[in-house]
């Protein structure tokens, strides 16, 4: 029989193999290394910068710190966060909506930051893009203010799912807000049982230590050369 | 709105599959996890943006929509998710932190011809 039409032919491919592969080498690289590599999601607005900041600032005087930023098209977060005195460097995406590991591989080449303890990455502000891209790094925080509403996780489980843990910012606020917080608990959990959520003011500095002493803690005792650019 | 960047990787994997084959597609055959965070409908609408002026031009894109199922260490057994928000046992309510499927964004077969 001469069939002319079309045949069916099994393929199997993950879509997002090629950024996953280049992960995993940026993931094995900062292990080698000894750099923990913590990154940071969340919605427009709700102080990742200036989370960022407060942790840059109070890590710095342990450890060797640094963060690269992603922003759709300002330097402003980079700016801002230099004033921590860390070494600070500028991933402007243009109109892409979220980091990919390329762009860390590629920020990371010829950048002289020195031996490095920990290494933050802070995602474009987006709840939905960032969530599929698998950057190398070892911990990803998801966090959510108190004047976003205590629904966000429900609303983005995502996002909320494939965190390792969740910080709430501007607990300071919480109160005029009239923030929610058995509400905001409840609904992180409920999208990701027994997931670790820290309460933190930027602000005031409230619940920092606790995050960061977590942070720290997560860091294996690993004793590499700590040099980010790669070796060719 | 990412989709547009994975319709141009799946636009990319499938001509790669076509010039190994040489042959062409007409229909991309797609897993698509509730876990994934794509849109079906704006993957669609992107997928055809993506195959203009490529090989693929008028191909189909076929998505199998996978639900989210997660392992229920209560009851034993693998059950699957009503509502995405809500990672608990449909049956007995237990946490279900473990998840078996629903993240996957995979190209499974080609129409070639």
């Amino acid at each position: 029989m001469n069939n002319p039409g079309p045949r069916l032919v099994e393929v199997r491919k993950n879509v997002l193999k090629q950024n996953d592969l280049v992960a995993r080498t940026l993931r094995a690289r900062f292990f080698d290394r000894g750099i923990f590599v913590v990154s940071l999601v969340s919605s427009p607005g709700t102080g990742k910068t200036s989370f960022l900041e407060s942790a840059l600032r109070l890590l710095r005087s342990r450890f060797r710190v640094a963060a690269l930023v992603g922003d759709l098209a300002t330097d402003n977060d980079a700016a801002r966060l230099a004033r921590s005195g860390a070494p600070v460097k500028q991933i402007t995406t243009g109109t892409l909506c979220h980091l990919e590991a390329a762009m860390v591989e590629s920020s990371l080449e010829g950048w002289n930051t020195g031996v490095l303890d920990f290494l933050f990455i802070e995602n474009v502000g987006n709840l939905v893009c960032p969530s599929s891209y698998d950057l190398g790094e070892s911990l990803r925080v998801v966090l959510l203010s108190v004047t976003e509403g205590e629904d966000k996780p429900l609303k983005y489980p995502t996002i909320f799912n494939g965190a390792d843990l969740a910080v709430i910012t501007k607990m300071d606020l919480a109160a005029a807000v009239e923030f929610d917080e058995g509400a905001a608990l409840k609904n992180i959990h409920a999208v990701r049982p027994g997931m670790q959520i820290f309460k933190v003011s930027a602000k005031t500095g409230a619940g920092m230590d606790q995050f960061l002493d977590f942070v720290v803690q997560q860091r294996p005792r690993a004793s590499g050369s700590g040099g980010l650019a790669a070796t060719h | 709105m990412h989709e547009l960047s994975i319709a141009m990787s799946i636009v990319e994997m499938a001509e790669e599959e076509a010039r190994q084959r040489n042959a062409r597609v007409s229909a991309v055959h797609l897993k698509l996890g509730a876990l994934s965070g794509i849109v079906k409908e704006a993957l669609l609408s992107s997928y055809g943006i993506a195959c203009d002026g490529t090989s693929l031009e008028g191909s189909r894109l076929v998505i199998e929509e996978v639900p989210v199922e997660v392992y229920c260490e209560a009851c034993a057994v693998q059950r699957r998710l009503a509502p995405l928000s809500w990672f608990v046992c449909p049956e007995c309510g237990a946490a279900t932190p473990t998840i078996v499927r629903g993240k996957e964004l995979e190209v499974t077969a080609l129409e070639i011809q």
